[in-house]
């Protein structure tokens, strides 16, 4: 019972690194394919503008998510990261390197180094949630149990890669339909219409991948499959279905006040659905939440930090993004500062 | 599982060594940014308030400085530490498989802890401009709480791993009956978590210091230099003495509850009283020392304030539960690298708080801000020190007296470690110039703007361009009014340039 309540805590934090985590991917998705410096030169403006203040807090999730899990289903942490060591590596590493790139441009004047900045955290952007989005798809396909040791095979199939695209596709749908209304708040018309584009395509991509899924997915990951394609597990995935297709007509309409909420809903539905299409397993067919579960005193104090946790945590989120959304959160400028041009600085 | 374990511990997996460099390579790196993750709010906040309660721009510059070199820190703070948390698993499975239930809580309590700081900090960096002044500061001053409630989970996983409990041992040697509190509060936390706050606190007083103190070395004797220099480093000259005493204190407990690892610090070989201190010095495998000072009685004296006191020696275990002789030498060195420095600081501290009780005023000797400059990179070794001590001193354990390293470690082939490993120290090489670089570069991008206009630094009126003025241009274009600055404005990444 706390086990299944603390399985849940996990799942919704990995629904919210999606969301949030995703939202920030897919802003990097964008300034990849932004173009050269002049011709990228305001969508990267929007991008740094809407991302820089929120983006370390999206970043936490990730830490909690693998906190819950070797607390609470150390047997799962041990498994999932013996088999998946190189997809899990290498997504360290991008992360190493997105944050680092994001943060090191915003003060670099010097416009070859904001390149090779940009470009770590433009390149990062697509590797990170590909490789986590493969490790994702691994497990659900049932390729790591307890005990699988570290093969290219659990994790480099075509449910991986399937899986590993499609995190790819929704992120960057994610940050078009974000960067949207980022537009409309900082007054630039011409980038809404630029990101409304994207968003359309960037959702068109989904669906394709999601549809090529399907077969492939049939047999390989059959016990997920069956999951998210009748009983509980499959109503979550009409309803992510719906709220993508609302976020589409909504695009479509011009109207963005509410598809930020519609394109976060479809995404998190997704994770819900396949949190609900595992049960009972943690690895699918292998090892099942309770036999995974840690000592019972552990997962009760878990719990018992949870809720202080959203207690303490939840209002000051709801601050950060209100203030964030209300336009209050602004980066100091070199007047703030005192800064000059130095010799060299050229941007 | 017996089996398995004393079959793991007779052997040394070849992955073991590339595991441990990339830990220890990763853990160092890290540690040399949580000074300023822990205690650069704090130094800042106390700034902030001085320029708000007394109105005075140059306090209020300093501030705004000092959070704009936050963001870049904290920033790469924030992705060395995810790397650490995906380690665990990558290079350490064993140890998170079988006892992360028993110890994990406390990163459970440092990953909200984290969460809120990462919430708050986003909102004082960006919120100079547009939140009313003091709202602005109150919404910040949590974020000192936060992070010492951080590293309250950090130390509470790390002292349990040096003196493990709060479980019992089944059949097979796995833990059972887990006590939560029992697993958190240890009988090293204590010594260990102050020891630590106390010390990240130093470091970035006297490294913030140390930046103004080589401007006052050049010349730049303006309040501004003034200003940043006096705060920190009175911050940190009064815990300087408070460290010392609660290094001792962790010292004794290290004696108390890990004694192989008090021998390792203190080169003890066999067990016996009247035992001699030898500052520094090389212990060899025969267990002769070579080279150091020794002083007799003095340690039995330090770990029990008697000579008469029994001080257990390295071969009261088995060679092979215990650091062998180049892993002794290199905490005994680690340990007097940081005891020698730290005495040395107190003599810093003292001869200022000398100078400003005679005097009300900073030393006027450059000797003194000679020694001021270095006394920040000083601090850094000594944490790398600290850490070194608590870490190899442990060896060959992971969990102290009840699993090895070797048991731990994973089984990816050797060859795909030192690989990661070459990555990873390419790339953190890059990160970590790169973040110096921009550091430097904006340092000296202000020191350009200052010298434009002396009066910016100097002056008593405020700043023509204050920052809590309406909003500026939605593309930012126009807000380039600083004095003499003839560049874009911070904010204009692609719209004005």
């Amino acid at each position: 019972m706390m086990a299944d309540l603390i399985a849940w805590v996990m799942v919704l934090a990995i629904a919210a690194y999606a969301c949030a985590g995703g939202t920030d991917y897919g802003a990097g998705f964008w300034d990849l394919l932004a173009g050269g410096a002049e011709r990228g030169r305001r969508p990267r403006w929007l991008i740094d503008h809407a991302m820089a203040p929120v983006w370390e807090t999206n970043n936490v999730w990730l830490i909690f998510v693998l906190v819950v899990m070797w607390t609470g289903f150390p047997t799962l942490f041990q498994a999932v990261f013996t088999a998946l060591w190189l997809p899990l590596a290498l997504a360290a590493v991008g992360l190493v390197l997105r944050g680092a790139g994001f943060a090191l441009r915003k003060p670099t004047r010097r416009l070859a180094r904001r390149r090779i900045y940009g470009a770590a955290f433009a390149l990062a952007s697509l590797v990170t949630p590909f490789f986590l989005g493969a490790a994702l798809g691994a497990v659900a396909a049932g390729r790591v149990a307890v005990g699988t040791t570290a093969t290219a095979d659990a994790w480099a199939n075509p449910t991986s890669v399937l899986t590993g695209l499609l995190a790819v596709a929704a992120t960057a749908f994610l940050g078009a339909v974000f960067l949207c209304s980022d537009a409309l708040r900082f007054d630039a018309e011409d980038l809404v219409d630029y990101f409304r584009v994207r968003a359309l395509f960037a959702f068109a991509a989904v669906v394709v991948l999601a549809i090529v899924a399907l077969p492939v997915t049939h047999d390989d990951a059959r016990y997920v499959w069956d999951g998210l394609t009748s009983g509980w597990g499959l109503l979550p995935v009409i309803l992510a279905g719906v709220c993508g297709v609302a976020t589409v007509v909504l695009l479509l309409r011009r109207s963005y006040a509410w598809t930020r909420y519609t394109s976060v809903a479809s995404v998190a539905l997704i994770v819900v659905a396949w949190g609900l299409a595992q049960r009972p397993y943690l690895l699918p067919t292998s090892l099942t939440v309770s036999e995974a579960a840690g000592a019972a005193h552990t997962l009760r104090w878990l719990a018992i930090v949870t809720v202080i946790a959203v207690v303490l945590v939840g209002p000051a989120l709801v601050l950060l993004y209100r203030l964030d959304t209300m336009g209050t959160l602004e980066p100091l400028t070199d007047s703030d500062t005192g800064a000059a041009k130095a010799p060299g600085d050229n941007y | 599982m017996i089996g398995t374990v004393s079959l793991l511990a007779a052997s040394t997996p070849p992955q073991l060594l590339p595991a441990r460099e990339l830990m220890a390579f990763t853990l160092a790196s890290h540690i040399l940014l949580v000074p300023f993750g822990v205690a650069l709010p704090l130094i800042t906040l106390i700034m902030h308030y001085r320029g708000l309660r007394r109105d005075d721009p140059v306090a209020l510059k300093l501030a705004r400085r000092w959070s704009a070199v936050m963001a870049i820190q904290f920033a790469v703070g924030v992705v060395t530490g995810t790397v650490l948390s995906f380690e665990l698993g990558l290079l350490w499975p064993g140890m998170m498989g079988r006892w992360g239930d028993v110890f994990g809580l406390g990163f459970g309590v440092e990953a909200w802890a984290f969460f809120l700081e990462a919430i708050l900090i986003a909102i004082y960096l960006y919120g100079w401009r547009r939140l009313k002044p003091w709202t602005h500061f109150w919404l910040a001053v949590p974020l000192p709480l936060t992070a010492l409630l951080g590293a309250f989970g950090i130390i509470a996983a790390n002292s349990w791993m040096n003196t493990p409990q709060g479980f019992e041992l089944d059949a097979n040697g796995d833990p059972v009956q887990v006590d939560v509190r029992q697993a958190i509060f240890t009988p090293i936390f204590g010594a260990e978590y102050w020891h630590f706050v106390v010390a990240m606190f130093l470091t970035a007083g006297y490294l913030v210091a140390g930046v103004y103190a080589v401007g006052w070395l050049r010349g730049r004797r303006d309040r501004y230099h003034r200003l940043g220099f006096t705060v920190p480093f009175t911050v940190a000259a009064i815990l300087t003495p408070i460290q010392f005493m609660l290094g001792d204190s962790a010292a004794r407990s290290v004696f108390h509850k890990q004694p192989i690892k008090f021998a390792a610090m203190e080169i003890v070989w066999e067990t016996d009283t009247h035992v001699p201190e030898y500052l520094f010095g090389r212990l060899n495998s025969d267990g002769s020392i070579s080279g150091g000072i020794k002083i007799p009685q003095l340690d039995s004296i330090l770990a029990g304030f008697k000579p008469s006191t029994k001080v257990t020696g390295l071969t009261s275990v088995p060679a092979s539960d215990r650091p062998n002789a180049v892993q002794a030498t290199i905490v005994h060195w680690a340990f007097d690298i940081m005891a020698t420095i730290g005495s040395l600081l107190i003599l810093l501290a003292l001869w200022y708080g000398w100078c400003w009780l005679r005097r009300r005023d900073l030393p006027h000797s450059r000797w003194f801000f000679r020694c001021a400059a270095i006394a920040g990179a000083a601090c850094l070794v000594t944490v790398e020190c600290g850490w070194i001590t608590t870490e190899v001193g442990r060896q060959p354990w992971i969990v102290y007296n009840h699993m090895r390293v070797s048991e731990a470690v994973t089984d990816t082939r050797a060859g795909s470690l030192w690989t990661m490993l070459g990555i990873v120290m390419a790339v953190y090489v890059c990160v970590f110039g790169a973040f110096l670089a921009v550091l430097l570069k904006m340092r000296t991008r202000w020191r350009i703007a200052d010298e434009a206009d002396p009066a910016a630094r100097t002056g008593p009126h405020p700043e023509t361009d204050t920052p809590y003025g309406p909003r500026g241009e939605p593309e930012p274009a126009g807000a380039r009014t600083a004095p003499g600055d003839g560049s874009g404005s911070g904010d204009s990444k692609g719209g004005s340039s």
